[in-house]
């Protein structure tokens, strides 16, 4: 079943730049979509735009949320979808989260926003939901700041804070571009595991073409706010058509290949 | 926690006793002789030689401080037999020429003070920071200049300037308030707030002006926080995502300007309480200034100065509270 479909998106911002020009997206209940591209190829304004928190832009199109029309929704009813229903993780979780309070509070305040629940009550979901996202000790972790935390667990936070209202869509905005290789694998672990457990839909966007393999059943390749190409995973890794996919696969340094003098850039080939 | 608050306790009073020191060292150099400040116009010089005595100005300078500072913990006595005068803990001086204790002058003078810096505190507190967020959440509106402008006169207008116009206005062409004097809060209370109605605007406005500067720039910098993004993502109305996550985070650094600035009042707001004639401790300097009564302008100093370096331990000690990242390093 469709959850999420986007038609003919384009976003312009104030300054007149055109980040998304005409993006047409669909993604199934439990699937995960992969949206790769260099940076500035407007993944991460599309992905602002479902959850209508792009300020001095003009969006036009249309992005249909489980039948519901987003762009025709007022503030209210986008609110209350917002974390409830299509929750969001960022890059640089250290950023992300609030540094004068705990991680459990942040958590409890989103479960808080779109349920009526006590401190307490939403105190044991948060600890809950961290124990779940596998940090450990969370009784005790709960009440640490963000600035206590290493990089993989502050994701793991976000994560916790993103789950704890049990999302139709999660939408993982570079979510393991700031953590060393390690704990990337970790996250990814962890993302994998919650859409098998809970089936929640993942809209994935990275420039990782490692990270969209290794997680991801469609893929859109993104170029100039555009869609170039798009697919199974397997297909377009293997079978890419476009050139500017080709190209980005081709920015991937191989372990098992043969060490070219100078790396492959995009603007050598497109 | 109880470690750094001993730590902190033992720089300040270091702190304060360095400012001792130099204020003491200052008046120590000044050209004006104490003695015949304290003697008044027809002095003998048997007089002058009698009180140089009972001031103890013939000991060395060091001996001098050691017996103020003595002075300042254990209270003293000047000269000795019928003339001796008796000045009890804590002796920041006795002032000859109004034959009163410095201490007893500066507490006397404080409530005077105390109600002048509270009260505009308060206020500019208030509309600077009210404005400087509507300011920040309406940037580059009709309302975010005119505010701007508004503050940027507050900040630019002298303070006698502002003081006399408002009295002009509002006491003689308007008749709406006295003339300004100290009446007591507890005996009366309107008389109180009326006389004090015209110092705490003008203080405001200069102030707020500059709360509503800094609280807009600090605003604009949270609300681009990407936790402020996040909170909007977790589908948080609006006013919280604000107060809760864009606000509290702008407000650090005005509690730091707020405690010095108030610091600095309490310690007498010199020209506000000249110009409406109100005796507090600002009053007192300026008094003490014009007559050259040494012990008290030194004292004055002194009291002052220990406001602020008080107000800046206590802005220290708010910070850890509400500053986690603080509290782990403290």
């Amino acid at each position: 079943m469709t959850l999420l479909t986007v038609r003919d998106l384009a976003v312009e911002f104030r300054s007149g730049v055109r980040a998304v020009d005409g993006l047409d997206l669909d993604l199934d209940t439990g699937r995960v979509l992969g949206v790769v591209g260099e940076s500035g190829s407007g993944k991460s304004v599309t992905s602002l735009a479902v959850l209508g928190l792009l300020r001095d832009a003009q969006v036009s199109g249309e992005i249909r949320f489980d039948g519901q029309e987003l762009t025709a929704l007022d503030r209210r009813a986008l609110r209350r979808l917002r974390g409830n229903r299509i929750a969001m993780i960022f890059q640089d979780p250290l950023s992300c989260l609030n540094p004068y309070y705990s991680v459990a509070f942040q958590i409890a305040e989103a479960y808080r926003a779109h349920h009526r629940a006590g401190r307490k009550q939403a105190h044991r979901v948060a600890v809950r939901m961290l124990d779940r996202v596998g940090i450990p000790e969370p009784e005790r972790r709960a009440r640490c700041y963000p600035h206590e935390f290493s990089g993989g667990m502050r994701q793991r936070v976000m994560i916790a804070m993103a789950l704890c209202l049990e999302p139709d869509l999660l939408i993982a905005d570079e979510p393991t571009t700031a953590l060393d290789v390690t704990v990337q694998a970790q996250i990814l672990q962890l993302l994998r595991e919650l859409r098998e457990e809970a089936g929640t839909a993942i809209m994935l966007i990275t420039h990782d073409m490692g990270v969209v393999a290794g997680l991801a059943d469609q893929v859109v390749v993104m170029h100039q706010g555009r869609a170039v190409e798009r697919g199974p995973v397997r297909d377009v890794f293997h079978r890419p058509q476009e050139p500017y996919t080709r190209g980005l696969l081709a920015c991937v340094p191989r372990i098992d290949g043969p060490l070219p003098d100078r790396l492959p850039t995009l603007g050598a080939i497109t | 926690m109880i470690l750094y608050l001993l730590r902190r306790l033992a720089v300040t009073a270091a702190i304060l006793l360095v400012i001792c020191a130099a204020t003491f060292a200052i008046f120590y150099l000044m050209p004006a002789d104490p003695a015949q400040g304290a003697c008044g116009k027809a002095c003998s010089p048997e007089r002058i030689t009698e009180i140089r005595t009972t001031l103890g100005l013939n000991h060395s300078p060091l001996s001098q401080f050691g017996d103020y500072l003595t002075g300042i913990v254990s209270g003293r006595t000047y000269g000795t037999g019928e003339h001796a005068v008796n000045c009890p803990f804590p002796c920041l001086g006795f002032s000859f020429q109004t034959n009163q204790p410095v201490w007893q002058m500066l507490t006397s003078r404080l409530p005077a003070s105390f109600s002048i810096a509270v009260g505009a505190a308060v206020l500019w507190l208030a509309v600077g920071v009210a404005a400087g967020v509507v300011s920040a959440l309406r940037c580059g509106s009709l309302w975010d200049r005119a505010a701007m402008t508004a503050a940027l006169g507050g900040v630019s207008l002298p303070i006698y300037f502002t003081a006399l116009v408002l009295q002009y206005l509002l006491v003689v062409q308007l008749d709406l308030l006295p003339y300004p004097q100290v009446e007591p809060l507890t005996t009366d209370p309107v008389g109180w707030a009326q006389s004090m109605v015209m110092p705490w605007i003008t203080l405001a406005m200069l102030y707020a002006g500059i709360y509503a500067r800094v609280t807009r720039g600090e605003m604009l910098e949270s609300l681009g926080q990407n936790y402020v993004r996040t909170a909007r993502a977790k589908g948080l109305p609006e006013i919280t995502v604000v107060r809760r996550h864009a606000l509290r985070p702008a407000l650090m650094p005005i509690v730091t300007i707020f405690g010095m600035d108030l610091g600095a009042l309490l310690g007498g707001a010199l020209i506000t309480e000249s110009v409406f004639g109100l005796p507090g401790v600002g009053k007192l300097a300026a008094d003490a200034i014009s007559s050259a009564d040494q012990p008290v302008i030194l004292g004055v100093t002194l009291f002052a100065a220990s406001f602020v370096v008080l107000a800046n331990l206590l802005v220290d000690l708010v910070y850890a509270v509400l500053d986690p990242r603080v509290r782990a390093v403290g």
